[in-house]
C-alpha cells in the first residue's frame, strides 16, 4: 500500500524548538492506545453499564404521524400496570420553556422554534415525544407505552424543502413561517458582471441526501437527583461534559455547582452528543420528580428516526471563468432542511456559503442561504456540519470541466492557491488562509493514483470492453479548531503524585478519538516521562472548563492547554531538582523521569519521584519560600482557526447490469500539521472517509409523502460493512500550524472530502456514456435510472 | 409474568437465574451475569455488537431468549482474554492494528473474528471482508479491523506480521 510523507518547512515563523529539555520520544510516534486493553476485553464502561441502587427505567411514547393534533391522551391504563411508577406528559415538566436557538441563522434574528421538550397539544414529526413511562424495568415501561390511550388527528405535513418554502402548511404554528432564517450576501454589480459576461458561465443544482450520525452506542442517560443536597449526578453518553452540566443546571434552575457530569466510555457521537437534546433534557427534569436514579437508553429505531439528521441540502451554484479558465466569481443559493426541532450544528448553510471559495484563487463570491423547518427529524451537528461547501464546489469544478472541455486536474491546478500565495485573504475578507498545502496535496494524490495511466486504462476498458471506470477528486480546506465562544479555549491540570506518576485532568468528552493516548503523549513529551506514567482523566465536569470533543479541536486547543500546564510543572521540577543536585535549573534535562545535568552522562541524577516526594512529603527539602506540590492548571486560547487541508482521489467501476459501484483505489493526501500519532490520524481519516462514502452510495434516510420514515432499522438504513469499503491509502504532508506544537484539526476532514470525491468518480464513469448526474444518493436504483437515459 | 429458571456456563462460570421467558439472552448476560461486553447497538440482529459464542457457534444474543440458551456454554469477549488477564491473540491484534476507536462494536467483532478464524485459519483478504461483514463499525472504516484479522491469523499460524509499534518511544 502506498504511503507518502512529506514534511514541509514552516516558512513564516521562528518557532521555539519543540520539547526543550526533554527527549522527544512520544509525539509523532505510533503509540498504542491506552484505552484499548479495557475495550478489547469488553471492560469498557458505557452508560448502559451503569447500574445504581433503586434505579428505574424510562421509555418514550412517540408520535407515529408527522403532523397532527392530540385529541386524547389518557395515561391511566398505563399507570395501572404493575411495575409502572409514573407516567408523565408535558404538563408535568417543571421548566421554563424558551425557544431553541439552534441554527446560526436563528441566532441572526430568524425564527426560533418553541422548546417543547414533550408534545403540548400537537405532534410535529414521526418520533416526536408525547409521554414518558417510568417503570421498574425497561420491559415493563415498554409494555405500558402500549396501554396509553392516544388519539392524534393527522394534518397535512411539510415533508420536503420545496413544500416548506411555500408556507402552505406550517410546521410550528407559533411562527407562521417555515423559514428559520436567511443570510443574504447579495451580488454587487462587479460580481453580477462577472457572472453574466465572463467567457464561461456555468450553473448547476446539486442535492445532498439525508444522513444520520448513527453512533454504534445510541444516546443514553442516568440521572440521579439528591433531594436532600439539591444536587444532580449525571451519567450520560456525551461529547461535552461542561455543556451538559450547564444545560442541566439551567433546566433545573439550580447552580452549576449542584450538577456533576461523569462518564467513562462513549460509543461514538460524530456530533450527535455535543449538546443536550430533548429526550435527555426530559430525563434530567423527571429525575427530580421520580426521586430515584432514572435511566433512559435509546433504542436503534429511536436513534435512526428521532435523534438527529443532517446533510439534506440543495444548492444552485454558478461559476464564472475567464478565457484562461480561471474561476473569477461564484454564487450559490443554499437551502437546508432543518427538520422540526433542530439543535446545535444546524444552520450550516451560512458557513457553506462563506467557504465556497475553498482552496481556489476565487476573487469574488456571494451567497444566499436559508434553512426551513419540516415535519421531519431535526437537524444537528454531524461530522463536518458544513461539508456541503466542498460537495457544491468540488462537484461543480468537475461539472464545469466537463462543460468547457478541460481536464479536471488541470482546471484545479490553474486555480489552486499556491504556497507563495499565502497568507491569502478570502473574498469576503473574513478569513485569512495560512500554513496549508492544497496544491501539494493535489500533486501528491495525482502522483499516488497514477493519473495519466488511469485515464489510458479507462479509455481502453471502455472502448474495448464497454466497462465504466471513473476517477474523482476532491480538494478542500477546513477551518479546524474554531476560535468562537466556548470553543476557543480549553484548560488542563497536570499533577504529579508523590510517587512521580502524572495525572492530567481535561474537560474533553472522548468518544473514540484516542484522547487518553494522544494527550498523554503531549504531556509525557513535555515532562520527560514515559507515556505509560501519564493518565488522562476526562469526561467529567470536575475538570477545567472546556468546549467538549468535537469540531476537530482537541489536537490544537486541548493539547495547547496540556502542553502549557506540563511546561509549568516541568519548570518547577527543574527548580526543585536543581536545589537537590546543587545545579542550575537551566542546565537540567529530563528523560524517562530522570533529571540530570546536560552533557554529564555519568553525573549525579535525581528522579521525578524523588522530586515529587520532596514537594509533597518532605517539603522541608524544597528551595526556601517555594510553594509545595507539583501541579499546575493552564489554559490555552485559540487565536485563529487552523487550516487543515486534503485531496481525496478514488477510482471506481460501475456494474452496468446492477448499478452497483465498486472501488478500485481510494487515496487521501492530507495535511493536519505535525501528527501527534500517525496511527490515530489515519484511523480518524479512514473512519470519516467511509462515513462520507456511505452518504453518497449507501445511507439515505427516506420519508414517504406523508412524512413516515422508511429507514428505521439497519436493514433499511445501510451502514457500509467491511465488504464494501475500499482499502484506503494515505499520503501525509506536514505543514505546522501556528499553534503550540504545530498541530491542526483532523477529526472531520475525511467525512468532508469523501462525498464529492465518490460522487465525482461515479459521475466521471457515467460521462463515458454522456450521462450527467447531480444528486446524492447514487444507489443502484439511481445509477440504473441514469444508465437508462444513455443514448 | 411468570419466571423460569435457566442454567448456563458463561466464560466457564456456572450461572443460574430466574428470567421471564421473553428476556433476551443479551439482557440476561448483561444484567444477570455481569457480562457487559455484550453490547446492544440495534436489537434487531444486524449490527453484531451482541455476538457471543453459544456452544461453539457465534450467535446474536439479541435474537435469542435466555431460555433458548438453557444448558448452553457461552463465551463472551471477557472470556477471550488469557487466564492471567493479558489480551488474547485477537484482542491484541485489534490493539496493534488500531482496529477500534470508540470500542462499542469491538467485543462483538472480537467474538466474531475468533469464531471466523476457527473456521478459516488462513483467510484471503476477500474472505476476511465477507467474513466480518455481519458486524458494523461506525468509527474505523474497517481498515484497522481488516488488518487485525490478518495479523491475528498470522499470529495464530506462528508468522506474525511486522507491526511497527513504538510504545517504548524512539
Amino acid at each position: 500500500m502506498a504511503q507518502a510523507h512529506v514534511p514541509m518547512a514552516d516558512k513564516h515563523r521562528d518557532r521555539a524548538p519543540l520539547f526543550e529539555g526533554t527527549a522527544a520520544r512520544f509525539v509523532g510516534q505510533k503509540v498504542l492506545r491506552k484505552e484499548d486493553p479495557r475495550l478489547v476485553t469488553g471492560h469498557g464502561q458505557y452508560v448502559d453499564d451503569i447500574v445504581l441502587p433503586g434505579m428505574v427505567h424510562a421509555a418514550f411514547l412517540r408520535s407515529n404521524v408527522a403532523k397532527g393534533r392530540i385529541t386524547k391522551l389518557d395515561t391511566s391504563p398505563a399507570l395501572a400496570l404493575d411495575g409502572v411508577i409514573a407516567v408523565y406528559t408535558h404538563a408535568d415538566l417543571r421548566y421554563v420553556p424558551g425557544t431553541i436557538v439552534a441554527t446560526m441563522m436563528q441566532a441572526m434574528g430568524g425564527a426560533a422554534c418553541p422548546e417543547n421538550l414533550l408534545a403540548t397539544d400537537d405532534v410535529r414529526f414521526v418520533g416526536d415525544c408525547i409521554a414518558v413511562v417510568v417503570a421498574e424495568s425497561r420491559y415493563i415501561a415498554e409494555d405500558a407505552l402500549e396501554l396509553i390511550d392516544l388519539v392524534v388527528v393527522a394534518e397535512t405535513p411539510v415533508v420536503n424543502l420545496e413544500e416548506a418554502l411555500t408556507d402552505t402548511h406550517i410546521v410550528h404554528k407559533e411562527l407562521g413561517t417555515n423559514i428559520t432564517g436567511t443570510i443574504d450576501i447579495p451580488r454587487d454589480p462587479h460580481i453580477e458582471g462577472l457572472l453574466t459576461e465572463s467567457a464561461h458561465v456555468v450553473t448547476a443544482t446539486f442535492n445532498q441526501a439525508r444522513q444520520t450520525n448513527s453512533p454504534m452506542e445510541t444516546r443514553g442517560i442516568v440521572a440521579s437527583w439528591d433531594r436532600f443536597r439539591g444536587e444532580l449526578q449525571l451519567h450520560m453518553s456525551n461529547q461535552n461534559p461542561h455543556e451538559m452540566r450547564r444545560r442541566a443546571a439551567d433546566l433545573l434552575a439550580v447552580d452549576e455547582s449542584k450538577v456533576h457530569v461523569a462518564q467513562q466510555d462513549v460509543g461514538g457521537g460524530f456530533g450527535q452528543k455535543m449538546f443536550m437534546p430533548r429526550e435527555e433534557a426530559v430525563i434530567v427534569l423527571l429525575s427530580r420528580e421520580v426521586g430515584r436514579p432514572l435511566k433512559w437508553i435509546e433504542d436503534r429505531r429511536e436513534n435512526l428516526m428521532a435523534s438527529n439528521h443532517a446533510r439534506r441540502d440543495r444548492a444552485t451554484v454558478t461559476f464564472a471563468l475567464d478565457a484562461d479558465k480561471k474561476i473569477v466569481a461564484g454564487y450559490v443559493d443554499i437551502n437546508e432542511d432543518a427538520g422540526a426541532y433542530p439543535f446545535g450544528g444546524a444552520g450550516a448553510g451560512a458557513m457553506a456559503g462563506m467557504l465556497l471559495q475553498g482552496p481556489y484563487k476565487l476573487q469574488r463570491t456571494a451567497f444566499k442561504s436559508y434553512a426551513v423547518f419540516t415535519n421531519t427529524c431535526g437537524r444537528a451537528a454531524y461530522r463536518g456540519p458544513w461539508q456541503f461547501e466542498s460537495v457544491i464546489r468540488e462537484q461543480m469544478v468537475e461539472h464545469v470541466a466537463r462543460r468547457i472541455g478541460i481536464d479536471p486536474v488541470e482546471l484545479r491546478r490553474r486555480n489552486v492557491i499556491q504556497w507563495e500565495d499565502l497568507p491569502w485573504t478570502t473574498p469576503m475578507q473574513v478569513m485569512v488562509y495560512d500554513n496549508m498545502s492544497p496544491a501539494e496535496t493535489l500533486d501528491q494524490a495525482v502522483e499516488m493514483i497514477g493519473y495519466e495511466a488511469f485515464r489510458a486504462e479507462q479509455k481502453r476498458a471502455f472502448e474495448e470492453e464497454g466497462r465504466l471506470l471513473g476517477i474523482g477528486f476532491s480538494l478542500y480546506i477546513e477551518p479546524s479548531a474554531q476560535n468562537m465562544g466556548a470553543l476557543a479555549t480549553e484548560g488542563a491540570t497536570v499533577q504529579i503524585s508523590g510517587t512521580g506518576k502524572v495525572d492530567v485532568f481535561m474537560g474533553t468528552g472522548s468518544h473514540g478519538q484516542s484522547i487518553e493516548t494522544t494527550m498523554a503523549q503531549i504531556v509525557a513529551e513535555e515532562l520527560g516521562v514515559h507515556v505509560d506514567d501519564v493518565e488522562v482523566h476526562q469526561g467529567d465536569s470536575n475538570t477545567p472548563f472546556g468546549g467538549g470533543t468535537g469540531g476537530s479541536r482537541t489536537a490544537s486547543i486541548v493539547s495547547g492547554a496540556g502542553r502549557a500546564a506540563a511546561i509549568q510543572v516541568r519548570q518547577k521540577v527543574f527548580q526543585i531538582a536543581a536545589h537537590l543536585l546543587e545545579a542550575n535549573p537551566d542546565d537540567l534535562e529530563i528523560d524517562s523521569s530522570v533529571i540530570s545535568v546536560k552533557g554529564t552522562p555519568a553525573g549525579k541524577t535525581v528522579t521525578l519521584a524523588q522530586v515529587s516526594h520532596t514537594a509533597l512529603y518532605a517539603t522541608e527539602g524544597l528551595p526556601p519560600g517555594m510553594e509545595t506540590g507539583l501541579e499546575a492548571t493552564a489554559r490555552h486560547r485559540q487565536e485563529a482557526v487552523t487550516w487543515s487541508n486534503a485531496c481525496h482521489v478514488c477510482t471506481v467501476e460501475i456494474n452496468r447490469n446492477t448499478g452497483a459501484v465498486s472501488f478500485a483505489r481510494y487515496i487521501v493526501s492530507e495535511d493536519c500539521g505535525l501528527m501527534i500519532n500517525p496511527m490515530v490520524v489515519e484511523g480518524q481519516v479512514a473512519g470519516g472517509v467511509v462515513q462520507g462514502i456511505a452518504g453518497v452510495l449507501y445511507e439515505d434516510f427516506r420519508y414517504d409523502a406523508d412524512g413516515n420514515p422508511l429507514t428505521t432499522t439497519f436493514m433499511d438504513y445501510l451502514l457500509p460493512t467491511a465488504a464494501e469499503v475500499p482499502i484506503i491509502e494515505h499520503g501525509h504532508i506536514e505543514t505546522p500550524s501556528n499553534t503550540p506544537g504545530g498541530y491542526k484539526g483532523m477529526g472531520e476532514g475525511g467525512a468532508i472530502g469523501a462525498p464529492p470525491c465518490v460522487f465525482n468518480a461515479v459521475a466521471d464513469a457515467l460521462w463515458l456514456l454522456g450521462v450527467e448526474v447531480f444528486d446524492h444518493p447514487l444507489g443502484p436504483n439511481e445509477i440504473l435510472d441514469a444508465l437508462a437515459t444513455a443514448g | 409474568m411468570s419466571e423460569v429458571t435457566v442454567h448456563m456456563s458463561v466464560n466457564g462460570t456456572a450461572r443460574r437465574g430466574r428470567v421471564e421467558p421473553r428476556k433476551t439472552l443479551a439482557d440476561f448476560l448483561r444484567e444477570d451475569c455481569v457480562a457487559t461486553s455484550v453490547h446492544l447497538a440495534c436489537e434487531h440482529g444486524v449490527c453484531g455488537a451482541c455476538t457471543v459464542i453459544v456452544d461453539g457457534v457465534a450467535s446474536r444474543s439479541c435474537l435469542m431468549f435466555a431460555v433458548q440458551a438453557d444448558g448452553a456454554s457461552i463465551t463472551t469477549a471477557e472470556g477471550l482474554a488469557n487466564p492471567d488477564g493479558s489480551l488474547g491473540i485477537v484482542q491484541d491484534a485489534f490493539r496493534q492494528c488500531h482496529g477500534l476507536q470508540c470500542g462499542f462494536c469491538t467485543p462483538g467483532f472480537v467474538v466474531s473474528v475468533t469464531a471466523f478464524l476457527q473456521e478459516n485459519a488462513d483467510p484471503s483478504l476477500e474472505e476476511i471482508r465477507e467474513g466480518i461483514a455481519g458486524n458494523l463499525c461506525r468509527c474505523t472504516g474497517y481498515q484497522g479491523i481488516i488488518k487485525a484479522v490478518q495479523h491475528a491469523a498470522a499470529t495464530m499460524a506462528g508468522t506474525p506480521t511486522a507491526m511497527t509499534t513504538s510504545t517504548e518511544g524512539n
